[in-house]
């Protein structure tokens, strides 16, 4: 069998950042399996601008963003296998992957980051009533068609769900010739960035109706029209504030699921919320040596971050392969003495507005410096602030101006601010008002 | 001139045109689809019933129970999926014990095996996720689950393989009687034949009134359906029906052949033969039951709901046989629940009347065995490697959540009554019937259909007709 210290599933932006990390950090013999037939991955649809704006401080399109880690993972040797599936992850690291040249293999990972991303929730998971026919797309498929194919799905546009995709399909499919009717969003608030509505909708004059949804699709063959009505505080329609649109097409952008479906095979613990794996301080799974980053632990607005928390992975998943017998010692000292271990660890709680945390644990002893906590609120909140307490005392309190659900939130620990626990802590993350 | 022509390319039509191709004849089957498979037996629960809801006496009752003591062999022939897993029908109050008795007494008049009235405990032990408030339930291990494309496709390309004919997008608009036999007039050009088997599910009535005075009538009654994820597939292991009762008649909950879940139908009479619309009301129905007798469903995970149309019969029996007034017009209509399950049998029957009113002899070059689409997944890695190595289109997978690859997509397109649609693929190879919906697989599928069958990107469709999912290219018309 095949031996590689870090095999990363996915060659996008967080499994491509991840692998040029680990190499910096010391691991020689890094494979990157991808199972599309180039790196990059979603970022090679997204022909719009505004990528890179932290990491680079430039305004990159997708794809020229993407090329700036696939030319460091090519500088860097970085190996990697192109139109490659994986099949299954075992609990000892196997990796079981497939592709048309080399047939089915294993390869033996000393250590596996989970970088798969994410797919677009479709129109089944959201039980819109109606007809099933041609022409109702995710925003992601429609996207992939015109960006990469150069093929126009439909001329006449309903796009349900501002997230962030959505809304950069209502501007492309403008840009393209088609006519966006609307853009309807069950809840009160957009899902997508606000920057996006502005120079995706509001540039183009496309209304956005909030607190719509879409509730009958007629057409047998293809697309004919749908039924757009207002939905109450429950998200439940109105009878009466029906109107109907003509259109040929209907486009979705109602979320974005992690992709952990070779996660969830293997065994690594999910979280409800995120739909992605629950991890550590150093974004490793529950299974040892398995670390997760990117879309495929939980949905990003911006790539940017992803780079960032996945840099972070592959140095850690580098640390874990140079130091896998050290820390296979540390293990076992753990296992028999795990109360001792267990008592220094924190488990984060979100509270009050927040919906997850991504790490849900810190160990202070493994934390660098600083530790970066990001999450998610429930819905929009205006002039609040951040509470973090530790046992129940309040060590953060931070002030925003304009929290929602659309934009992911961090806050930051220090590692000082967690030394000398004795007991098992918990950490709680809360919305508080002003 | 043709000895017989089958209207309608459904499980019923197929199933007759598989039979009568163990004879020599000339025969077609007329399908105004661009596919197989396209009506009621496309979407129903895809279960192969015991026998014990039909009147004794009636033929429904008859070929029911027939067609499930034929469908463990012909999945062996035809290489379809299938799985006797048995079914429960679930009695929550102590007034349905009488009825379950009821029920139980006319399957074993209609000849089922192996009935059983299981206590509460014996059911719970069986099937941990039904709900506690069970008293008891009807066992029937006989019962089991087909895969409704599946079973509807293999009679089909069996059926072509022994040379009966079919044409596709060719829409019956009338029938008249000649001398010689009837006359069919087509959207794709007039059709003579001696005789007609009416296999056009809720047309059927249509088509039968055509010829007789003696008027059928048909109902297209409704039934909406969710379909689970796979994660959720082992909820429960066998079909869980309601007991009818009080409340109405309650869903079922199953398990399909391939893994997932499926709750559902509704059933609501309509009048239009072609809405298989899903509705608000309906889908609220079935979240509404659905957890009457299997406790902690998780409907969240819902990949797709769907709806599909009975054919009821006024007098709610299957109506098989030669028309009174129009001799050499065979009806099989009013094919409703259990009719995926009779299919088996309804060929027979079908194609028994024919072989004896045209004294049809055997057909030595009858070859009933069937292979279907490899399914790789059930190779060691060996035996898949030497398939990659002969055929490398299938180390690509195209669809991830079913983990489809183009070898297989490729056979369902090329195979005889290959795909010509993405519903097409989809129904043979289960590509983009998973949980992503289609949503990463279809472009590239529709490149696979637009490279094989030859045409453009423009012209590929989701299931024929004016179903177009390209509508041109970027910036075309500014």
């Amino acid at each position: 069998m095949e031996q590689y210290e870090i095999v990363i599933i996915g060659g996008g932006p967080a499994g491509l950042s991840a692998a040029v990390s680990a190499r910096k950090a010391g691991a020689q013999r890094i494979l990157i399996l991808e199972r599309d037939k180039e790196l990059g991955g979603i970022l090679n649809q997204c022909i719009h601008n505004g990528f890179g704006l932290h990491t680079f401080k430039e305004e990159l399109t997708g794809p020229e963003y993407a090329a700036r880690f696939i030319e460091q993972a090519c500088e860097l040797q970085i190996e990697y296998r192109l139109n490659t599936m994986v099949m299954d992850i075992s609990l000892d690291k196997t990796v079981t992957a497939m592709s048309r040249e080399l047939g089915m293999y294993q390869i033996q990972a000393g250590a596996v980051i989970l970088a798969m991303g994410c797919r677009e929730r479709s129109r089944g998971a959201l039980n819109i009533p109606g007809y099933r026919p041609a022409g109702i797309y995710s925003a992601g498929t429609a996207q992939r068609l015109v960006n990469m194919e150069g093929f126009l799905p439909g001329r006449k546009v309903v796009i349900l769900g501002s997230g962030d995709i959505g809304l950069i399909m209502a501007r492309r499919m403008t840009l393209e010739g088609a006519q966006v009717q609307v853009v309807a969003e069950l809840m009160p608030y957009s899902g997508g960035l606000k920057r996006n509505i502005v120079q995706c909708l509001d540039d183009y004059g496309i209304p956005l109706k909030l607190s719509h949804t879409v509730t009958d699709i007629k057409g047998r063959e293809r697309v004919e029209g749908i039924t757009l009505a207002a939905v109450d505080g429950k998200g439940k329609p109105v009878p009466g504030t029906e109107e109907e649109y003509e259109c040929d097409t209907l486009l979705l952008s109602v979320g974005l699921i992690p992709e952990n479906e070779l996660s969830g095979q293997m065994g690594v613990t999910l979280n409800p919320v995120t739909s992605g794996p629950v991890v550590n301080e150093s974004l490793e799974t529950d299974i040892e040596g398995v670390f997760a980053c990117g879309n495929v632990l939980h949905v990003h607005d911006l790539v940017d971050f992803v780079s960032e928390e996945a840099a972070m992975a592959g140095e850690n998943a580098a640390h874990y392969v140079d130091n896998s017998q050290r820390t296979a010692e540390a293990y076992e000292k753990t296992d028999s003495a795990a109360g001792q271990e267990a008592s220094a660890a924190v488990a984060l709680k979100p509270e009050n507005g927040v919906r997850y945390t991504v790490p849900s644990l810190i160990h202070p002893d493994r934390m660098r410096k600083e530790q970066i906590i990001r999450f998610r609120v429930g819905s929009v909140y205006k002039n609040c602030y951040i509470g973090v307490y530790l046992n129940g005392e309040r060590i953060l309190h931070r002030k925003r101006p304009v929290m929602a659900p659309g934009e992911m939130e961090e806050v930051k620990i220090k590692k000082s601010q967690l030394a000398g626990l004795s007991r098992p802590a918990e950490l709680s993350i809360q919305v508080e008002e002003a | 001139m043709y000895d017989v022509i089958i209207i309608g390319a459904g499980v019923s039509g197929s199933a007759a045109a598989r039979e009568l191709s163990r004879y020599q004849v000339r025969a077609c089957v007329l399908e105004k689809a661009e596919d197989v498979c396209c009506g009621t037996s496309k979407a129903n629960s895809g279960i192969v019933h015991a026998g014990y809801d039909a009147a004794p006496g009636t033929l429904m009752a008859k070929l029911n129970v027939r067609g499930n003591d034929r469908m463990g062999e012909l999945a062996e022939e035809l290489d379809f999926p299938f799985s006797r897993k048995g079914s429960l029908v679930i009695c929550r109050e102590e007034e349905g014990l009488l009825a379950l008795e009821e029920l139980k007494k006319r399957g074993e008049l209609n000849g089922v095996q192996g009935l059983e009235i299981l206590n509460r405990e014996q059911v719970l032990e069986l099937e941990p996720n039904v709900t506690k408030d069970v008293i008891a339930a009807l066992y029937a291990p006989s019962a089991g689950i087909v895969c409704p494309f599946g079973l509807n496709i293999a009679l089909a390309e069996n059926a072509n393989r022994n040379g009966i004919e079919f044409y596709f997008n060719t829409e019956v608009m009338d029938i008249r009687k000649t001398e010689k036999g009837f006359l069919l007039e087509t959207s794709a050009g007039v059709y003579e034949t001696k005789y007609v088997v009416n296999a056009a599910g809720v047309y059927a009535d249509q088509f039968h009134n055509m010829v007789s005075r003696e008027k059928l009538h048909i109902t297209p009654r409704k039934g909406e359906y969710y379909l689970l994820d796979k994660s959720a597939g082992d909820h429960v292991s066998r079909t869980i029906f309601a007991l009818p009762g009080k409340l109405g008649k309650g869903v079922l909950v199953t398990p399909t052949v391939h893994g997932n879940l499926l709750v559902g139908p509704t059933a609501e009479d309509i009048e239009d033969k072609d809405g298989v619309n899903t509705t608000p009301e309906g889908l609220a129905a079935i979240a509404g039951k659905a957890g009457q007798n299997v406790s902690g469903l998780p409907l969240k995970k819902v990949i797709t709901s769907f709806a599909g149309l009975r054919a009821h019969e006024d007098r709610h029996d299957f109506v098989i046989g030669e028309v009174q007034d129009a001799p050499g017009f065979i009806d099989c209509a009013g094919i409703e629940s259990p009719g995926l399950t009779s299919a088996p049998a309804v060929g027979e029957m079908v194609a028994g009347i024919l072989k004896d009113k045209l004294n049809l002899e055997v057909n030595p070059g009858f070859q009933g065995k069937r292979k279907g689409i490899l399914d790789p997944s059930k190779l060691t890695m060996e035996e898949r490697n030497e398939l990659i190595r002969q055929n490398p289109a299938y180390g690509s997978i195209i669809c991830r959540c079913e983990m489809i690859s183009e070898g297989e997509i490729l056979d369902a397109i090329h195979r005889p009554l290959g795909a010509r649609s993405l519903d097409g693929v989809k129904r043979r190879t289960r590509a983009g019937m998973g949980r992503c919906q289609a949503g990463f697989c279809s472009p590239r599928t529709m490149e696979i259909l637009a490279r094989e069958l030859g045409e453009p990107m423009e012209a590929v469709t989701k299931s024929g007709g004016g179903s177009r999912l390209i509508v041109g290219t970027n910036k075309d018309r500014i």
